[in-house]
């Protein structure tokens, strides 16, 4: 319906082998050094034994790369033309979640398939940068600039947003409502538009806050000023900090941190990786570490620039603020700068599902990459 | 690739505004991309500096804080003093307890093992209940007590069935011991678990499982006795467990406190004595405390392992008080036992001279009250020697009156009545005597009628047996001395045990040899009240008063009806007193006898004191008490 079947049955002619040959290496390559890392943070986690985490890592790292690369192949007018799908299926395991899910830390988060466990809100990150993408492709700016177009777009976010709230988990259902902004913002939305959606969340935040029950209001205070708690998870983000502090410049050397190998640090291999990072080889490999990671998010940025349609301008864009979002949560949550937990550091922190749903997403931005130049079709009016 | 164009020909003018449209639009979106990145960088550079101050600005202050995390400083209890009797005998010692413990990650099955053990030592439900609740709110390498006090057999048996008991191990602790249980327990006191007012300043109360002092010499004594805590450093993990120990530092253990008391003594006193009856035996001469009995007692080893609700409703429920020492706390009218202060108030204030004679009538009318005499028909001509030997009311009636109350008051605080005591038991009560303005205080006026009643010990008074013994022993050394307990500490002998360490009272020596030879006739002399109470002639002989105090006050109507004592229930009878020093020329004993309801003090408390002056001659007279401090041993 949307795309013109002729048109990509010429370009399957194209090649797997001429399309492989399109993939960004250096890109890989920087992924590659990044799980680099995190695989010697958890070796480092696991107190230098690999099986205790690293291996675990380096596996799903091996098993993310082959899934990127093979969606790098795929035709993203294939993966447009199905995006929408690939939303409804990320609603459709949010709530799946919420009937049946396991209850990890007081919320309802993952699914189990099979071996794997799933966070559907990982997932429905990607999607929704997925269904806006395939939504915003071929609005000219003055559609944008209609607001009944803006309604089902607007519907796509809340939805997914309001199951993750439901969850409970606050944070995430901020990044997600984030990352939907972010693809509005970059597709055209007027600014005076966002000016007024964002007043009215400041509005409306105080009144349903009113409205709630006061253990909801308590939960919300405690999420919100873990300092408030201090036994509880103000004692995650003082300990986390008297371990990034202590490192210092050049860290106390691998395997060397007190902090962490005395658990004083809390999930130290996952939310506070990055902290057993610092501890260990100070300011430099923190910073290099956090250098590695924006090359990622600036690769995102050339990909949208590169592309010659609107689709993989705004998935790279979506995808890009989501890996973004990510890490300067994560950063700023074990720095003590936001109050929010539960946020990984993808492609560092121990876990699977986010390493997966990270390197789907990056399939999906090779994709856009390798067929930057793809006729998409024109834009409607 | 290139643009390809849509549909035919014909549509080259849309593809052109499709094509402007297109730029325009990436032109849009290269813009606000752009807004995007330098958002996202600007939020990578607050990350950065953030970074930076913590690591480099703030780096030392982390250090030291994650430095101070690692190490942490952990007390150990040192070992508590002992309490010796006056012949070094311990009367609160510790004892080691072998018990069970079992860490819980040790073990595979914490159940399973609990199982095993309870076919090994039998464990009752509620101990079963105790150790499920302390599992349960400990870290799972925190030792629990699975059984306190475990016999040799019991650890035999545990130690071969090792094997099957994975986690549980044998320690060895130590806990206090009073192998005199009911015997000493009001002079010795026990301990216990602190209590919230006790968490102070010394970080040893933190320890779990730590007793302190919470009654008598264990309470007084207890920072001696408890010593300095030691202290081990050792680095931890971030759940409390020891990893390594870096720095020890032993504690200082506490020190042995020896006491005056003599248990065999004590033992005897007790023996004598029934329930009710409270008896405090002095060193005349230096105030030592040689017994200090009161029935009914408690056995202070209860207190160690806790108390049960049941035993606690059992001490608290009965009239006979056993938690409380009577010697110490219990008040009581003194009665003619007082009838001395009051003498000794008069001479002082010159309103008689000791041959002057009162006539007693058998009553004294002032006003419109008649005030009676125990003898209904009147002693006849007293004068003070006789009037304390026959316990005349009449005559210390008209010396109150003379003499005014405030000046008695004085001379019996002097004698450390109604004054706070420096004994070493606390809660000690100070008792009461009475002044006018103390009777002002309460907004109420002080009559010349007050004063005849308070002239033979009624009235007000509200005095301890101890105040009491404390009195007698000054009467019979003329010193101010205290009474007390400690006789060494850590083998030190402590001051107060010479009588040169007391100073003299003051008082002119003629009054104190009239005083105490009227004392001398109550028992030895013709026409004395306590004729009964005379000592076998090997002892020497003692001075003393009688004294018997009205529980409830006799109307006139009920005098005049002939009021018997015998005919009333127990608790109206008048409590029985007596004092006593022996022997009477060169005093070594002071004593104070309260039988509560005894009837007379003369017949009841007389013969008492007689028996407990005889066990002091026999256990303590040859060697004179005070002179040798026991060799104090570990």
């Amino acid at each position: 319906m949307i795309f013109e079947r002729r048109l990509l049955t010429r370009d399957r002619g194209a090649g797997i082998l001429e399309k492989f040959w399109q993939i960004p290496w250096s890109f890989v390559v920087l992924l590659c050094a990044v799980a680099a890392v995190g695989y010697v943070a958890l070796l480092s986690a696991g107190s230098g034994n690999p099986d205790t985490y690293a291996q675990k890592h380096a596996i799903r790292f091996g098993f993310g790369l082959v899934l990127m690369l093979g969606l790098a192949m795929i035709d993203i007018r294939v993966i447009a033309r199905f995006a929408w799908l690939g939303y409804l299926g990320g609603v459709a395991l949010l709530v799946l979640v919420l009937v049946h899910g396991n209850v990890g830390k007081g919320a309802q988060r993952w699914i189990d398939i099979g071996p794997v466990q799933l966070q559907p809100s990982e997932l429905m990150k990607i999607m929704l940068v997925l269904g806006l993408a395939s939504w915003f492709h071929r609005a000219s700016w003055e559609k944008v600039g209609n607001p009944l177009f803006l309604i089902p777009p607007a519907i796509a976010v809340l939805v997914p947003v309001g199951l993750i709230l439901k969850q409970p988990n606050l944070g995430t259902a901020l990044i997600t409502g984030m990352v939907g902004a972010a693809v509005f913002w970059a597709a055209g939305m007027r600014w005076w538009k966002f000016a007024i959606g964002f007043a009215a969340i400041g509005v409306a935040a105080p009144i349903a806050y009113e409205r709630l029950h006061d253990y909801q209001r308590a939960r919300i205070t405690t999420f919100l000023d873990p300092e408030s708690d201090p036994l509880g998870a103000g004692y995650n983000i003082i300990q986390s900090k008297i371990a990034l502090g202590s490192g210092g410049l050049w860290g106390k050397g691998f395997l060397q941190g007190t902090q962490g190998h005395l658990n004083f640090l809390p999930e130290k291999q996952t939310d506070f990786i990055f902290t057993m990072i610092a501890e260990e080889f100070g300011l430099v490999g923190a910073l290099t570490t956090l250098t590695m990671l924006l090359l990622v998010v600036v690769f995102c940025y050339l990909v949208a620039f590169r592309s010659k349609h609107q689709f993989g301008r705004l998935l790279a864009i979506g995808l890009g603020t989501n890996f973004f979002l990510y890490v300067f949560v994560n950063v700023a949550m074990v720095t003590g700068s936001i109050p929010v937990g539960g946020v990984p550091l993808p492609l560092i922190s121990h876990g699977g599902s986010a390493m997966i749903t990270v390197m789907l997403g990056f399939g999906l931005l090779l994709s856009a990459y390798v067929h930057r130049d793809a006729e998409m079709g024109p834009m409607r009016e | 690739m290139t643009w390809r164009p849509w549909g035919g020909a014909g549509l080259l003018g849309r593809e052109r505004t499709v094509r402007k449209e297109e730029e325009r639009r990436r032109g849009i979106f290269t813009r606000r991309a752009a807004v995007l990145g330098v958002i996202q960088l600007g939020a990578f550079g607050f990350l950065g500096s953030r970074l930076y101050r913590l690591q480099v600005e703030e780096g030392a202050r982390y250090a030291t804080l994650a430095e101070e995390n690692r190490v942490s400083a952990r007390l150990f209890a040192p070992p508590r003093g002992r309490i010796l009797d006056r012949t070094g005998k311990v009367v609160a010692g510790n004892r080691l307890n072998w018990r069970a413990l079992l860490v819980a990650e040790q073990t595979a099955d914490v159940r399973a093992t609990l199982e095993t053990f309870s076919k090994i030592v039998p464990l009752g439900d509620h101990e079963k209940a105790r150790i499920e609740r302390e599992m349960r709110r400990n870290r799972r390498f925190v030792p629990v007590v699975l059984r306190d006090f475990l016999s040799w057999e019991e650890m035999a048996r545990i130690e071969v069935n090792a094997p099957d008991l994975p986690g549980i191990s044998i320690d060895m602790g130590t806990t206090r011991m009073y192998p005199e249980t009911e015997n000493l327990a009001h002079v010795v006191g026990y301990v216990a678990a602190p209590a919230e007012a006790d968490a102070g300043d010394d970080p040893l109360l933190q320890l779990p499982g730590i007793r302190v002092g919470r009654a008598g010499v264990e309470r007084f004594h207890d920072r001696i006795l408890r010593g300095r805590a030691g202290a081990v450093e050792v680095e931890v993990n971030a759940v409390g467990r020891v990893i390594r120990e870096l720095d020890r530092r032993e504690g200082i253990p506490g020190q042995d406190v020896q006491i005056s008391v003599e248990t065999e003594l004590q033992k005897a006193v007790l023996a004598k004595i029934e329930e009710g009856t409270t008896a405090v035996l002095l060193d005349a001469r230096n105030g030592e405390v040689l017994a200090m009995a009161t029935k009914p007692s408690f056995d202070p080893n209860i207190f160690n392992s806790g108390v049960s609700a049941a035993q606690w409703r059992q001490w608290t429920s009965t009239r006979s008080t056993p938690l409380i020492n009577k010697a110490t706390n219990g008040l009581y009218a003194p009665g003619s036992t007082f009838k001395m202060m009051v003498a000794l108030a008069a001479l002082d204030a010159k309103v008689c001279r000791p041959g002057d004679t009162v006539v007693c009538p058998g009553h004294l009318d002032f006003g419109n009250n008649r005030f009676h005499c125990h003898k209904r028909s009147g002693h006849g001509a007293m004068n003070m020697r006789s009037a304390i030997m026959a316990s005349c009311d009449v005559y210390f009636y008209e010396m109150a009156r003379r003499v005014g109350i405030d000046r008695i008051a004085s001379m019996a605080n002097r004698f450390g009545l109604g004054v706070d005591l420096d004994i070493e038991l606390p809660g000690t009560r100070r008792g009461l005597v009475p002044t006018r303005a103390w009777r002002q205080a309460q907004g109420k006026p002080w009559s010349i009628g007050d004063t005849i009643v308070h002239g033979i010990g009624q009235g007000f008074y509200q005095l301890t047996p101890l105040s009491l013994a404390v009195m007698t022993a000054r009467l019979a050394s003329g010193r101010a001395l205290q009474p007390h307990l400690t006789r060494a500490i850590g083998g030190r002998p402590q001051r107060g045990s010479r009588p040169e360490d007391w100073p003299n009272l003051g008082i002119p020596d003629a009054d104190m040899r009239l005083i105490r030879e009227a004392m001398w006739g109550v028992i030895n002399g013709g026409g004395g009240t306590a004729g009964i109470a005379r000592l076998p002639a090997q002892y020497g002989q003692m001075a003393g008063k009688t004294g018997t105090t009205q529980v409830r006050r006799v109307t006139r109507e009920q005098r005049e009806r002939g009021y018997n004592v015998n005919a009333v229930p127990r608790e109206w009878r008048p409590h029985a007193l007596f004092v006593a020093f022996a022997p009477h020329d060169n005093p070594l004993f002071a004593l104070s006898v309260v039988v509560e309801h005894g009837m007379a003090g003369g017949a009841t408390a007389g013969p008492i004191a007689r028996d407990i002056m005889v066990e002091a001659f026999q256990r303590l007279g040859p060697q004179r008490p005070g002179q040798r401090v026991a060799e104090v041993t570990r």
